[in-house]
């Protein structure tokens, strides 16, 4: 680690520059050396063949020995033939705009369903661990609700929302706030009152101690919940789409099926798992920048 | 500082739990008062009615005439457990006290970097504590505390499970920054070597429900060096008497069922054979 001199410090112009300079090269660096370490570890390996082992069970089981319960199902060559053809049988590949359409739509619902849980579910769930009055109030008819699946909200849902859109963006939206708010909560919860009676004997008034220690000290919980709450809002999107709704990919799995389009029912669910897969690596990469006093340890030594 | 028939108990009716029991004490301005005790004596609740985060059950604590109603910045307190916090750097923990009231001046932030260079952590400025040895953090707890220049000092057993070499270099770094700048201070430790090297005044504490047993000036010459005190025959006969003194608190104490009395008794009965 470098020393930092008292009189670097004092001069501030000069060495937040440098800081800022050396920072974005040590992110390359720390970028390019976590790829290696990770292409020498035998972690993307042991994926690939988890994945391969994965196909060729499909493979086999519909292709090869074509198993009396999979005697419906598409093999995985059928379905890759039709994911990356240019004139697809059933109408839905990688080169018809559409299938863009149904990523775009059901993202955005993803987006401002996810977005709404979590501007109202983290207050809400911080104040719910912070004010125990408010939480005696509140929690109760919070549990009482929470087990009621987003599935049993769709009559409700389409009864209380005109068009199409709104009710499933409710619908995906409340099984996201639910997660959110619970683990903000737990998270306001888990935090040492230690801390808490360290800022009060320094001087912090109530505000302070919420913005300084409650907040921060909650941010791991809140990242956990918003991992789960980005998880369950695909899925009770995906049951709003199938009932209500005319694009997204939940709508392209239940007409494919009414409409007998057997792989693009699988394109749709493949195309589910690779889309949550990044929603979820997202939320963790904003959680890891946000909390770096926990992903610090883990960098190249460096004092900045 | 003054405590006056100080009493705390813990539940009610038939369950009531007496810790505190008419407990009267000073801590003297400028002096570093120590208080040693048994283990499990009550002497963190001792600390929590000091720092004002609970409220004695009976009896009056003041500080500079004025009672402890709650929290304030004209005690700090540095806790048995490390209390940084963990998502801010050593800096902004040290700053914090200061930023909270409203203080980030210029003069605090030179005073900040006094500190960092009197408890050696200048070059760990942008370290989270989890970035931080076990003593440093205990350093950096202690700039955290004296940048708001309290009226006293509370320290709750601040070395505690660190091994005996860090241990030691605490030690020395506190008695400096003691000796530095003279703040009043009252110290609970259950380490009488660590009560002898630091203290101008020791307090030997009975077994539970607690009360002052004994006061124990230790008017040997500051500032001091641990090699010292090891062969100072004036430290030796306070050691002696202290060590007298919770050998009888800890056989009460082991009469009440108490298995940390049970190890104390033990290494005082070897010590004597042997010496």
């Amino acid at each position: 680690m470098t020393e930092t001199s008292p009189v670097q410090v004092l001069t501030t112009e000069v060495p937040r520059a440098i800081a800022v300079d050396s920072g974005a090269g040590a992110s390359l660096a720390l970028a390019k050396y976590r790829l290696s370490l990770w292409l020498k570890s035998p972690r993307p390996y042991l994926m690939l063949i988890g994945f391969a082992g994965f196909l060729g069970f499909w493979y086999l089981s519909v292709e090869v020995w074509k198993l009396p319960r999979f005697s419906q199902m598409p093999g995985p060559t059928e379905v890759l033939h039709e994911w990356f053809s240019k004139d697809p049988t059933y109408g839905l590949s990688i080169f018809i705009p559409e299938y863009y359409m149904h990523i775009w739509v059901s993202t955005r619902r993803i987006a401002i369903a996810f977005f709404l849980a979590t501007v109202i579910g983290v207050p809400f769930g911080l104040f719910l661990g912070w004010s125990e009055r408010f939480k005696q109030f509140v929690f109760p008819v919070f549990e009482f609700l929470r087990p009621v699946p987003p599935l049993a909200w769709v009559p409700l849902a389409i009864v209380m929302f005109r068009g199409s859109e709104t009710p499933v963006i409710f619908l995906t939206f409340l099984a996201s706030f639910y997660a959110t708010a619970l683990n903000t909560m737990l998270g306001v919860e888990s935090i040492d009152v230690s801390y808490v009676r360290a800022a009060n004997c320094l001087g912090a008034t109530r505000w302070q101690v919420f913005r300084h220690v409650i907040v921060p000290g909650a941010m791991p919980f809140i990242f956990t919940g918003l991992q789960i709450s980005v998880g369950v809002a695909w899925f009770s999107l995906v049951a709003g789409e199938m009932v209500s709704g005319q694009y997204g990919l939940g709508y392209v799995i239940n007409t494919s099926y009414t409409m007998v389009r057997y792989p693009t029912i699988i394109i749709g669910m493949a195309t589910l798992g690779l889309v949550g897969y990044v929603t979820s690596a997202a939320v963790r990469l904003v959680g890891d920048y946000l909390m770096q006093w926990r992903t610090r340890e883990l960098a190249l030594g460096g004092d900045r | 500082m003054v405590a006056t028939n100080v009493s705390k108990s813990y539940g009610a009716g038939e369950f009531t739990k007496q810790v505190v029991q008419n407990c009267s004490f000073t801590i003297e301005s400028g002096k570093l008062t120590v208080m040693i005790g048994p283990s499990g004596c009550g002497k963190s609740t001792l600390i929590r009615l000091l720092a004002g985060f609970e409220r004695a059950s009976s009896g009056t604590i003041t500080i500079g005439g004025k009672p402890v109603t709650g929290p304030g910045l004209d005690r700090m307190v540095v806790f048995q457990e490390s209390a940084l916090f963990p998502w801010m750097s050593t800096y902004d923990n040290i700053m914090f006290g200061p930023r909270a009231r409203g203080e980030d001046t210029p003069e605090m932030r030179s005073f900040a970097e006094l500190l960092l260079q009197k408890v050696g952590l200048d070059g760990f400025r942008r370290k989270y504590p989890s970035q931080l040895s076990g003593g440093m953090q205990r350093r950096a707890e202690l700039a955290r505390s004296m940048i708001n220049k309290p009226d006293v000092m509370i320290l709750d057993e601040p070395f505690r499970g660190l091994d005996a070499m860090t241990k030691r270099l605490m030690q020395e770094y506190y008695a400096n920054l003691y000796e530095e700048f003279r703040r009043t201070t009252f110290f609970v430790t259950t380490d009488i070597d660590e009560a002898i090297y630091l203290a101008d005044r020791i307090l030997i504490m009975t077994n539970i429900p607690t009360q002052v047993r004994t006061v124990i000036d230790v008017d040997l010459p500051r500032p001091r060096h641990i090699e010292d005190i090891t062969e100072n025959d004036a430290a030796n006969a306070i050691k002696m008497k202290a060590l007298g003194l919770l050998h009888e608190e800890a056989m009460k104490s082991f009469a009440g069922g108490s298995k940390a009395a049970a190890d104390f008794i033990d290494a005082y009965s070897r010590r004597m054979v042997k010496g």
